[in-house]
């Protein structure tokens, strides 16, 4: 196991170095976008709405916008940047002709794509603590649950990526998976607001559990009955992964 | 006549399909340690396929394949520790320096930073990219990448070298450069396997040939001897405007074998001397008499039409 972490380290450890070479525009990227939609919602739409489930509106969508700034990071990282190291720039290949398995490379990128959720993450925590929009100690369990839902997102973003033939096809998961995604996991409104129906689809959404997660976090409430959420986000995660090493060994191991 | 030099490959029925096309098709062969091999045939003729089978990317049809010991490709992850791969298309990463490229590579192999520190230098000075030690892969000129990923194979002290067309694009006088370097690499004791389409770079590095077509060995031996059981001493090799013209006034000569490819009239024999002769008096032919070579016995043996189109 010891042997296999080390493994999967050195495949997260070259990712993580080219991102510190560019981390300056990275990071720029990574929270401009969200603080923009978090304050002009939250100011423009916050002062129409009031409260929502009980949070002023600013309040209520910071953990919305938190949540699918985690999903984001991951899945970019899933998509583009993993099909450009697949398939572009031959990466992986070089990867496997040294002593990893595909197994690993899919572990290494995983990892690393949780890890970019978690920086995306502690970026806007950081600016949501400095608006009083995130208090107390609970809010810091925030991190490792961005680092799972990155893992979440990333690897489902790389079974997406096994069947790709181009950059083009992502635009399909974005605009038939993650956009209604965003709009039916409890983002922008609260999903009692759904039809019932909808409503317990939303529920099978990964991003709804995270969501459901993060919000009363933020909030500083820890309460036990948030580890379902957890539970849901693990066995997905585990079943993303070994789906994107099953179909990545059937693209590249053929 | 047992070698005494242990198997670096053992390869038995290797076969392997792609869909219904079977792309290699049973083929059997040892490589010893020390041995210096290349693996010629025409494109399409599963040298690329058979290459990946060996350092265990796909997994073979069907047949058995032992690398160093291990069985492939279950224990390949394993084997590849200790050997070292030089793909087709190279794929450095562009994103990083010489020297950060060759850390992060000894970083899969697990290799410590104090180990890669006298490494690496090493690696530098056999490639001759000292100086070129912190330029980006962007700044490099063919050659220089093509030495890189050489280098780059042998940061773990492989006893096996695996390259794929290491020369396919670079002009001579880089070939002539890395040519050098793996012959002193031989010399050091490394067993060398390597697919080429140059006759010439066959001919001068492999003391051993094994010649594929369509996933099949067709010949296995030393350059010299198939060079001797396969094809005539001599070669006439005429072309021009006038060639064929030339060729029609011959009377059919015995002991002699007379071949087209593309434009070029190939005669073999013991001795052409009088067919020489006879082309002084002839404008707008062209000609080279010389001693057979292995492109040649290529030639002949995977036959002239281009069946790869
Ligand atoms: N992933 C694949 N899927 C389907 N067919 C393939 C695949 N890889 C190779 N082939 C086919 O298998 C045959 C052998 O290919 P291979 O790349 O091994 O040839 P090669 O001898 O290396 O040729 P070249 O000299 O052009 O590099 C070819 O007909 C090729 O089209
Ligand atoms: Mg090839």
């Amino acid at each position: 196991m010891l042997e296999a972490a080390r493994r999967w380290k050195s495949v997260w450890r070259r990712n993580a170095w080219v991102w510190r070479k560019g981390a300056r525009t990275a990071l720029l990227g990574g929270f401009v976008e969200p603080l923009f939609n978090l304050l002009i919602l939250g100011f423009g739409l916050g002062s129409y709405v009031g409260r929502v489930a009980g949070l002023p509106y600013l309040d209520f969508l910071a953990g919305g916008i938190l949540a699918t700034s985690a999903m984001n990071a991951a899945t970019f990282e899933g998509l583009y940047l993993a099909y450009t190291r697949m398939a572009v720039l031959k990466t992986w290949d070089g990867m496997l002709a040294a002593p990893l398995s595909l197994a690993d490379v899919v572990m290494g990128e995983v990892l690393w794509m949780g890890t970019k959720s978690l920086i995306a993450a502690g970026l806007i925590l950081t600016v949501l603590a400095g608006f009083g929009l995130a208090s107390g100690w609970a809010a810091l369990a925030v991190l490792p649950l961005a680092f799972l839902a990155g893992v979440c997102f990333g690897s489902m973003a790389l079974v997406v990526t096994s069947f790709a033939r181009s950059y083009d096809f992502f635009v399909y998961y974005i605009t038939l998976g993650i956009t209604p995604m965003v709009l039916l996991s409890g983002v922008f409104f609260p999903s009692d607001a759904l039809p019932p129906a909808v409503r317990v689809g939303s529920e099978c959404l990964p991003l709804f559990h995270v969501v459901a997660l993060i919000r009363p976090l933020l909030a500083g409430g820890l309460d036990l009955a948030l580890l379902g959420h957890v539970a849901v986000l693990l066995a997905f995660a585990v079943s993303m992964i070994l789906l994107a090493i099953w179909r990545l060994e059937c693209r590249l191991t053929q | 006549m047992n070698s005494p030099r242990p198997p670096v490959v053992v390869a038995r029925q290797l076969t392997k399909y792609f869909g219904e096309k079977r792309v290699v098709d049973g083929l059997c062969f040892d490589i010893r340690q020390g041995e210096f091999v290349g693996i010629l045939g025409p494109n399409g003729a599963g040298k690329t396929t058979t290459l990946r089978m060996l350092v265990g990317n796909t997994p073979p049809g069907s047949g058995e394949l032992s690398v160093l010991g291990y069985a492939i490709p279950v224990e390949g992850r394993t084997m590849r520790a200790r050997i070292g791969v030089v793909p087709q298309q190279d794929n450095l990463d562009i994103d990083f320096t010489v020297v950060e490229n060759l850390r992060i590579y000894g970083g899969y192999f697990g290799l410590a930073e104090r180990a890669l520190k006298v490494r690496i230098p090493w690696l530098l000075e056999l490639a001759a990219l000292t100086d070129k030690a912190h330029a980006r892969i962007g700044q490099l000129s063919g050659g220089m990448k093509r030495r890189l990923s050489i280098a780059r194979a042998l940061i773990n002290e492989p006893e096996l070298l695996v390259l794929d067309e290491p020369t396919t694009g670079l002009d001579p006088q880089v070939r002539h450069n890395i040519w050098n370097m793996l012959r002193q690499l031989q010399n050091e004791g490394l067993t060398i396997i390597l697919t080429t389409h140059y006759m010439e770079e066959a001919e001068r590095l492999c003391g051993r040939i094994i010649l594929m077509d369509r996933g099949r060995i067709l010949a296995d031996s030393s350059p010299q001897v198939l060079i001797r059981d396969h094809i005539e001493p001599h070669v006439l090799e005429v072309h021009g405007a006038n060639a064929e013209n030339w060729r029609r006034s011959l009377v059919r000569l015995e002991g002699q074998r007379c071949e087209r490819v593309g434009e070029s009239i190939f005669h073999y024999g013991d001795d052409l001397e009088t067919l020489v002769r006879s082309l002084d008096s002839w404008e707008g032919v062209h000609y080279v008499y010389r001693r057979a070579n292995l492109e040649d016995v290529f030639l002949k043996l995977t036959g002239r039409d281009l069946h790869d189109a």
